[in-house]
């Protein structure tokens, strides 16, 4: 039982960094009809940035962790956005209109080269991170292993429900919000009641990045390092994340993340580690065949 | 205010290689009701759609207001407090009638919005009752009224309709009829009416336009087309 509780926060825990990345996902696919391949890159920049600004602060002798981790946040939602902003702009704006398959093979592109341009960067080995965040709490009966919850993962859990309460907000009831349901459901009308759909779309990649660059901070506090091919691995279980619960579908990514990261994580603590992906595909697999619009997406065919 | 309110000069405009408006003339004045009618495929839908830039004019200009519009992006048009309730109504069917309604006031910044809430549900009680439900569950005339209580929400200067009564019973036709009289002797709201409901169109329209494969044909005082004996022969008795 103890077991089991400790595998649910660690499963709670991975799932919030994947459910961050796959809104980002389900989000451009939703405006835009496209899926993002360089978004888990994205995601990867992000947790660069944050080592970069965390080592910065330390340099500057900011080393009271609470102010730090909030600058780092800020800085590096902010950077990270105008990432997500140059790419939607550089490589998917030009080929609106074209054939569905272009804006697809550019993002592949973006991809790539996000990830060679760290590698040069940065270089191509692993960039530790010194615990920054320590100690936790402990539960349980004396004597038997005791369930850990670590104040990471207290962190972790406590900005993923804030952050996804405050965007589900933002798209539920402000005009922005409303703007890209719109641009979603009919482009052409919504310019005609005078939205700008282009802006609309940019700023849908920035909060995209920007809930990317969250999930790469934790990423960084939880596993305390990052290489550059971080975003290539948590960017296809992000997809998965955001195909099982529904492409397209909010509250559908939030679940799926969620999802994927108990299944990998439960799946390592009961059968084997090295299996967790294909356990992850797996029911992937196993819930497109039952429901092809995944868990909360809705069907294709619609009432004209 | 010299000058119509909206001046169509010399319009063309192209879906990819095929002419769909071929050197088009409108005027609408500020305080009229101008219907423009003409057969399926005449490209009366496609000059509602220029006004805004969707497909864009090639040649000749379109004047808004003393302002040169033929090349300025669809939603600053809009923005202009031009309103369109568009063919096929174009309702957001996963949003509720209200959020139709927000959409509508966008041009606005809300300046104005429980005014102009109240008014829409005046003009159209239906919208009312309906207002949590989604859109994409009302019938066709309550989306009819819908995507024009969206157009009204922005204090439009300019009011067009494409084809309001399309696929609508008699009845409800004529309310939504009504409804835009109404609007315009009362408040003087400009409407650029587009039907193949040729009857109702110039019996309600000041000045009416005819169109046929992209050029205007005929146009003068709705009462005096609907006298002349082309126009009766081709969109009045004509088996429509």
């Amino acid at each position: 039982m103890e077991y089991f509780a400790q595998q649910l926060i660690n499963g709670l825990t991975l799932g919030s960094i994947y459910g961050l990345i796959a809104i980002g996902y389900t989000m451009v696919y939703g405006i835009i009809g496209m899926i993002n391949f360089a978004h888990g890159d994205v995601f990867m920049v992000g947790g660069f940035l944050a080592l970069i600004v965390y080592l910065a602060l330390v340099s500057l002798g900011i080393t009271f962790v609470p102010l730090a981790l909030m600058i780092v946040l800020i800085v590096a939602m902010a950077l990270t956005a105008l990432y997500g902003w140059t790419v939607e702009r550089v490589a998917y704006r030009p080929l609106r209109g074209s054939f569905r398959l272009a804006p697809l093979i550019s993002a592949i592109g973006m991809s790539i080269f996000l990830q060679n341009y760290v590698q040069v960067a940065q270089g191509p080995r692993v960039k530790p991170l010194p615990p920054v965040v320590t100690g936790g709490y402990q539960f349980g009966v004396p004597g038997g292993f005791g369930v850990n919850i670590s104040n990471v993962q207290i962190i972790i859990i406590a900005t993923t429900v804030a952050l996804m309460t405050g965007f589900t907000l933002l798209v539920a009831k402000t005009p922005l919000g409303r703007a890209q349901r719109a641009c979603e459901q009919d482009r052409k009308m919504a310019s005609l009641l005078g939205v700008d759909v282009d802006r609309t779309i940019s700023l849908t990649f920035v909060i995209g990045a920007a809930l990317a660059s969250v999930a790469g901070l934790m990423y960084l506090l939880y596993y305390g390092v990052v290489d550059f091919y971080i975003g290539f691995i948590a960017g296809v279980k992000a997809f998965t994340a955001a195909v099982l619960g529904g492409i397209g579908s909010l509250p559908g990514a939030m679940v799926g993340g969620l999802l994927i990261g108990l299944i990998e994580t439960f799946w390592s603590a009961y059968f084997s580690v090295e299996y967790k992906d294909v356990a992850a595909f797996s029911i992937l697999i196993v819930v497109l065949i039952f429901m092809p619009s995944g868990l909360l997406g809705r069907p294709e065919v619609e009432k004209v | 205010m010299t000058g119509p309110l909206l001046a169509i000069r010399g319009v063309t405009a192209y879906y990819g290689a095929i002419a769909a408006l071929k050197g088009v003339d409108v005027d609408v004045a500020s305080g009229e009701i101008v219907t423009l009618i003409g057969a399926n495929g005449a490209g009366k839908s496609t000059l509602m759609m220029t006004i805004f830039g969707s497909p864009p004019a090639r040649d000749g200009s379109i004047v808004f207001d003393g302002q040169d519009i033929t090349r300025t992006p669809t939603h600053e048009i809009a923005r202009l407090k031009i309103a369109q309730s568009p063919e096929g109504r174009r309702i957001f069917g996963r949003m509720t009638v209200t959020e139709n309604l927000q959409m509508g006031a966008a041009v606005t910044k809300f300046a104005h919005y429980d005014e102009d809430l109240r008014r829409v549900f005046d003009i159209f009680p239906r919208l009312k009752e309906r207002a949590g439900q989604r859109g994409g569950t009302l019938s066709g005339g309550e989306q009819q009224m819908l995507a024009i209580g969206r157009a009204l929400m922005s204090r439009p200067r300019l009011l067009m309709l494409d084809e309001p009564s399309l696929g609508l019973a008699p009845l409800i036709a004529k309310q939504i009829f009504g409804v835009v009289d109404e609007l315009n002797r009362t408040e003087g709201l400009t409407v650029f009416l587009v039907e193949q409901n040729a009857y109702h169109a110039l019996k309600l329209a000041h000045r009416g336009y005819v169109m046929v494969n992209g050029r205007i044909t005929m146009s003068g005082a709705g009462r005096e087309l609907l006298e002349r004996p082309e126009v009766r022969a081709a969109y009045l008795e004509g088996g429509r």
